[in-house]
């Protein structure tokens, strides 16, 4: 019920949120921040209940007693849709991102609405619950049903609130991603369809669907279509194109929820269902995942370094940041693994305040064109020392998170294979090159004479704080990120062990 | 005939009885609001004639088959009908023009569904389509002014009576091969008669299926849908998609089904390419359309393409399933475009330019039900989840990869993928910032709208009892 309870305190905040608007002007913000943080306490006092997570035993992937939290009720039974909801290690670390980019991303919409305020809060809870959805169901149909449910509400931030080109924008970001929703349903379909035709009856469960037996081709063709919905959302080479649009067009909170977030779903995907539901046609794909991956590290480093739009560079950089987590889960080991999740906290900080800078930027000068900034940090010092932390952190500087994340990558991926290793290294130097870029073009060198009397105003103590929160959980992550380790390790360390069996059968059967 | 029989028959009796006392009520008093009443009292007394005969299923003759799954359409292009009848209130009722005769054709229009609907035989099919196309040509000419009400209706004469042609003569042929007339005889005889002469056979029913396919207009015979969407009053546009096109629909898998036409594998291949067509033609039509009526003119052709996916998979999985999926189909495309429809109508009206989509910019700000019913139809008939559309879409889609017919699967991604772009369109006029303030509905239409909405969103996320329903019937 807990599961439940957090989605439905989202919805219902939403609706709290389009009626405040009637109270006064600036009420929606607050009733939102309120909304999320009840959430989030909410969570915390009822996992301060539960055995410490470190200590539980590995969840045995297809046994939903051993996870954490574990909800089932009947949905449509004439097909054996049911909803089920389920929290372990990697969900719990999913949900606790969404609810603290949620408030972070409430704390950015702050002055940057002017208008529809109420509905605006409205819609960045509403995604907030979709996304919840996505990482906690385990029945295959509400997980579509989330999954999808997600763009809408995140559809009307970019179609409304967004920049200049914004109807361009959402238009392709809603395509997309609907598109290879369709793909997805289909093979949900599919895979129903064929544990129909061997067990004779209907279900969308994730424990009854593991080890649904299939012929090979069968296997390959059903997990394409469900690695190329995750791939688009994540999103990877070369499915990548509705993103940099998407995040230039969005309001600051919807970009700061799309990075931050949104992107996160693929990757859950990827390791919940798209590796274990097919762990031998995942395992003869993964050679050709991990060159996608590398291409994307590659290609978004190159392309990023090219941009003079401020909020397209990070967005570039997030093509090049998700090849990571794309080679990291394709790698299937351990440590890969472990730096995938990592990569996916880290970046999903370091990113949503780069683009929280970028917000305050357009709001103080009306533009995203680097080449009209210069030598900002004279006029806003703390913003300027804050986009240098988030820059480093985001070009992996050690001691800070993402160096953590890449670092594990790397080391996994090298016991795979050389090569792509070696490639995908490259990525920390362009990383470092455009990363580096960006802070010298907005923040370094003379001041443009411009904004000299522009009367700019730097960062305040609410965008400190927000910044702060940041700034210590990613310090956290990369000096002790035991935590998150921990939360992961025994869902990675089942997770690998399930896919293990069937490749391990096989092989003995060789013999 | 017997005294269950009359009972079975209640619907198509309390209608033609509606229909007699219209007429005598106009030669008496022509009064417009009592002839509205009195069309609304007799659909309400028609409902409840359909659920009373439940209890009194049979053959009445050999020409109806009353059953519990026709008795459920009757109802449903009822609730239809009742919907165009409000929709039809202030638009056909200008000051000084006296305008009875509409809920006139109306009534003999439904008349004709119903009987199409309850057809066993293709004497009754034929009947059913005629009583109904031909009320359907004068209501469409139904606006004295203005030329395109006028090119429609005779765009749709001339080509229904082509199609009239087509059927007839595909009939003839069907019945020179077997003998029979009734859906049941061709069932038993059609396969001896196919070994002895498979030309005649599969030349009939060819015929049929086009004519047929002209009336639910999919590909390649869709040609006049989207002028005939355009011109006819925007009531009669909606009454056009859901009722006639259900019933004939229904008609059409009556036929297949119970006159065994998916044994034919060539018939099969010929729906296959006509369901393709629909959803590619259909979609890609639509793209560039700017009158949302043209639009959703397009959309009914790739819905329709979808929807044969499920007749064509007959061949595969059992009967059941398919008038369960054919069943929940309709249902969640009637309730569908009819909110689609509500909503153009009470924005919109009958005045072309209002309905470009650029005139619906800023309706959620001004009019935020009538936007949001459009915006949940819209969704729901691209097919997202929580909506109707997307429980149809995923009935159709489990039938066909239970029987493996992944070439359609495809198209229908396709399709699906190229849909979501002007279903789009809509909802992002809607949400642009206008500072126009347009004029407000009537109480009946909002409560209407808002019945509608909710009956998507509910077909959509508590589907259960529905299939369950559906599944009984």
């Amino acid at each position: 019920m807990v599961m439940i309870n957090l989605i439905v305190i989202l919805l219902v905040g939403g609706l709290l949120a389009i009626l405040s608007e009637r109270i006064s002007d600036t009420m929606p913000r607050k009733v939102a921040m309120g909304v999320v943080l009840v959430d989030l306490l909410y969570l915390l006092v009822c996992l301060s209940g539960m055995p410490d997570i470190t200590q539980l035993q590995a969840p045995v992937a297809n046994d939903p007693s051993s996870w954490l939290m574990h909800f089932k009720a009947d949905w449509i039974p004439a097909f054996g849709i049911s909803i089920e909801l389920a929290l372990d290690g990697i969900s719990l670390l999913m949900v606790l991102l969404t609810l603290v980019l949620g408030a972070i991303a409430i704390s950015a919409s702050w002055t940057d609405i002017v208008v529809r305020k109420g509905f605006f809060e409205a819609n960045l809870l509403w995604s907030l619950a979709g996304v919840l959805g996505v990482f906690m169901s385990l029945d295959l149909m509400l997980f579509f049903l989330f999954w999808e449910v997600m763009l809408i509400p995140m559809y009307f931030m970019i179609a409304i609130w967004g920049h200049e080109n914004r109807g361009y924008a959402a238009m392709k970001f809603f395509i997309f991603t609907q598109a290879s929703g369709l793909l997805m349903l289909v093979s949900i379909l599919a895979l129903v369809a064929v544990n129909h035709g061997a067990t004779g009856t209907w279900t969308f469960s994730y424990f009854d669907l593991l080890n649904t037996e299939m012929a090979e081709q069968t296997a390959h063709w059903i997990m394409l279509g469900f690695f190329i919905a995750f791939v688009v959302k994540l999103p990877g080479f070369p499915f990548h194109t509705w993103l940099p649009d998407a995040h230039t067009q969005a309001p600051t909170a919807g970009s700061v929820i799309l990075a931050g977030i949104l992107l996160k779903t693929g990757a859950y995907g990827l390791i919940r269902f798209a590796v274990p539901l097919f762990p031998e046609a995942a395992l003869n794909f993964s050679y050709s995942a991990m060159w996608l991956g590398a291409a994307g590290v590659v290609y978004g480093a190159v392309l990023a370094f090219g941009q003079t739009d401020f909020k397209r560079l990070i967005a570039y950089s997030s093509v090049s940041h998700m090849g990571f987590v794309l080679l990291g889960i394709y790698a299937w080991n351990e440590l890969a693994l472990q730096g995938a999740v990592m990569q996916m906290v880290a970046h999903g900080f370091s990113t949503a305040a780069l683009f929280m800078i970028a917000g305050s930027l357009q709001e103080r000068l009306h533009t995203r064109d680097m080449r009209e900034m210069s030598g900002l940090w004279q006029q806003m010092p703390r913003m300027g020392a804050v986009a240098m932390f988030f820059v480093v952190a985001s070009l992996g500087l050690p001691g800070l998170g993402n160096f953590v994340a890449e670092f594990l990558v790397l080391l996994g991926l090298f016991q795979v294979n050389v090569w792509i290793t070696v490639i995908a290294a490259t990525g920390l130097i362009t990383g470092a090159a455009y990363s580096l870029l960006l802070m010298q073009r907005s923040f370094q060198g003379e001041v443009n004479k411009k904004w000299a009397d522009y009367g700019l105003a730097d960062f305040g103590p609410r965008e400190m704080l927000t910044m702060g929160v940041m700034m210590i959980a990613l310090i956290l992550l990369g000096i002790y990120p035991q935590p998150v380790l921990d939360a992961a390790q025994p869902v990675l360390q089942s997770l690998l062990e399930l896919t293990a069996t069937p490749a391990l059968a096989s092989a003995e059967a060789m013999q | 005939m017997n005294a269950t029989m009359f009972s079975a028959l209640a619907p198509i009796l309390i209608l033609s009885l509606t229909a007699i006392v219209l007429m005598i009520q106009a030669s008496i008093k022509r009064d417009q609001s009592l002839a509205w009443v009195i069309t609304a009292v007799g659909f309400v007394l028609t409902l409840c004639g359909a659920y009373y005969a439940r209890d009194f299923t049979q053959s009445v003759t050999i020409l109806l088959q009353v059953d519990h799954w026709s008795l459920f359409f009757t109802s449903l292009i009822m609730i239809a009908s009742l919907v165009t009848l409000v929709l039809s209130r202030d638009i056909f009722s200008p000051e000084g023009e006296r305008k009875e005769e509409y809920y006139l054709l109306l009534v003999l229009s439904v008349l004709g569904a119903v009987v199409l609907i309850q057809s066993s035989h293709m004497v009754s099919l034929l009947l059913g389509m005629e009583l109904m196309g031909v009320a359907l040509y004068a209501m469409i000419a139904f606006p004295e002014r203005g030329q395109l009400p006028l090119e429609a209706a005779i765009k749709y004469l001339v080509l229904s009576a082509c199609a009239s042609a087509m059927l007839l003569y595909g009939f003839a042929l069907i019945y020179a091969a077997t003998g029979e007339l009734s859906y049941a005889g061709i069932g038993a005889k059609g396969a001896l008669a196919y070994i002895e002469n498979p030309m005649l056979i599969m030349a009939g029913s060819a015929m049929v299926l086009a004519g047929i396919g002209f009336k639910l207009s999919v590909a390649p015979f869709h040609m006049w849908t989207p002028d005939v969407y355009q011109g006819a009053p925007t009531p009669v546009t909606g009454f056009l998609a859901t009722v006639s096109k259900g019933a004939v629909f229904v008609a059409l898998s009556r036929f297949y089904i119970d006159g065994g036409l998916d044994q034919y594998s060539g018939l099969n291949t010929a729906l296959v390419v006509l369901a393709i067509a629909s959803m590619l033609v259909g979609n890609w039509l639509a793209l560039r359309q700017e009158n949302i009526k043209r639009l959703l003119a397009y959309s009914s052709i790739a819905h329709f393409g979808y929807l044969l996916v499920v007749l064509i998979a007959l061949t595969y999985v059992d009967a059941g399933l398919v008038s369960q999926s054919i069943t929940f189909y309709l249902t969640a495309y009637m309730v569908t475009t009819l909110a689609a429809f509500t909503v153009v109508s009470t924005v919109a009206g009958e005045d072309t330019a209002k309905q470009d989509i650029s005139a619906f910019e800023g309706l959620f700000w001004h009019r935020p039900l009538e936007a949001s019913a459009l915006t949940v139809a819209m969704l729901s008939l691209a097919g997202i989840p929580l909506t109707a559309g997307f429980m149809a879409k995923f009935f159709v889609i489990t039938l066909g990869i239970q029987s493996g017919l992944w070439g359609l699967l495809a198209a229908l991604v396709v399709g699906s993928a190229v849909a979501i772009y002007y279903y789009l369109r809509v909802i992002y006029a809607m949400s642009k910032s206008t500072e126009s303030t347009g004029e407000s509905a009537n109480r009946l239409e909002k409560l209407l709208a808002l019945v509608l909405l909710a009956s998507i969103l509910v077909l959509g996320s508590w589907p259960q009892p529905f299939i369950a329903y559906a599944g009984g019937l």
